[in-house]
């Protein structure tokens, strides 16, 4: 479960999908070398508990402190904010504090969505 | 991974649910699948449960002035119950609908109250029975089983 530090060939981790998409890192090096295998887009959090896979990356514009909790319990990879959108710092302490990534992006939801779908669909 | 627990644990976590205590929810839900894992149970037995103690946690947090969560571990199945005093359900046929809610329009903004909270926990249990009195409170009973035969027996 959580920490996974195990980079096999040809899987993607949290730093490498940051980096070749150009994404903003806001939690510093927290989980950065966790796997993503696959991704998931949605504001509804009930939506996103029952859908999500595993070691996904959620992108999402909710920026509230209680997605940390839906976050943690689905154990996901790193949240993924588009079009720049604002955060609160204690937003972004809370996730350090809980091992969760959040990246920011400057493409909207549905680019960010395509954007990470076909970085893992290539591996 | 296994079916059934070799021992006898008979675990209970209790949690206390606050109004519009949102975060807690996901730390219940947290907390027990954490020491289900500890327990060897199979992955998709721990994410059924898990998402039945976040939406039920959520249910509370939202809609009730206090209640709380009790989860009980058996050998071969898990109860989680809910009781809260607080709004109860008028018609709780409707409100099991997938889309149906009655939360306000800030709660939804924010990611929550879209309605699929109960038709979620119906779709993970084995076994759920939702007692409500308006203006009184609700209390919710959910059984998961830990093996697929014990599943398809039913209760």
């Amino acid at each position: 479960m959580g920490g996974i530090t195990v980079h096999r060939e040809g899987m993607m981790n949290v730093r490498e999908l940051a980096e070749v998409l150009g994404l903003e890192v806001l939690t510093g090096e927290t989980n950065m070398d966790r796997p993503v295998r696959s991704g998931y887009t949605s504001d509804l959090l009930s939506d996103v508990i029952a859908n999500i896979g595993d070691d996904a990356v959620w992108i999402t514009i909710q920026r509230h402190v209680n997605i940390l909790g839906v976050a943690k319990l689905k154990d996901v990879s790193a949240i993924i904010i588009p079009r720049k959108l604002d955060l609160e710092g204690s937003f972004l302490e809370k996730a350090k504090q809980e091992g969760i990534a959040v990246l920011r992006g400057t493409s909207s939801a549905f680019e960010l969505s395509a954007l990470v779908y076909e970085r893992l669909k290539r591996g | 991974m296994v079916d059934s627990l070799a021992y006898t644990p008979q675990i209970t976590l209790e949690f206390e649910i606050g109004e519009k205590d949102f975060f807690v929810a996901g730390e219940c839900a947290s907390r027990v699948k954490k020491t289900l894992q500890q327990l060897g149970l199979k992955q998709d037995v721990i994410k059924r449960i898990a998402i039945i103690i976040y939406e039920a946690a959520m249910n509370v947090a939202i809609h009730a002035t206090s209640g709380r969560l009790v989860v009980h571990v058996e050998p071969d199945a898990i109860t989680i119950r809910t009781e809260d005093v607080g709004a109860g359900i008028e018609d709780i046929d409707l409100a099991m609908k997938e889309g149906y809610s009655t939360a306000s329009y800030e709660i939804r903004e924010m990611g929550f109250g879209a309605g699929m909270g109960l038709s979620n926990i119906k779709q993970c249990s084995d076994d759920l029975n939702i007692e409500s009195r308006v203006g009184v409170g609700t209390t919710l009973n959910a059984r998961v089983f830990f093996s697929d035969e014990r599943r398809h027996e039913g209760a």
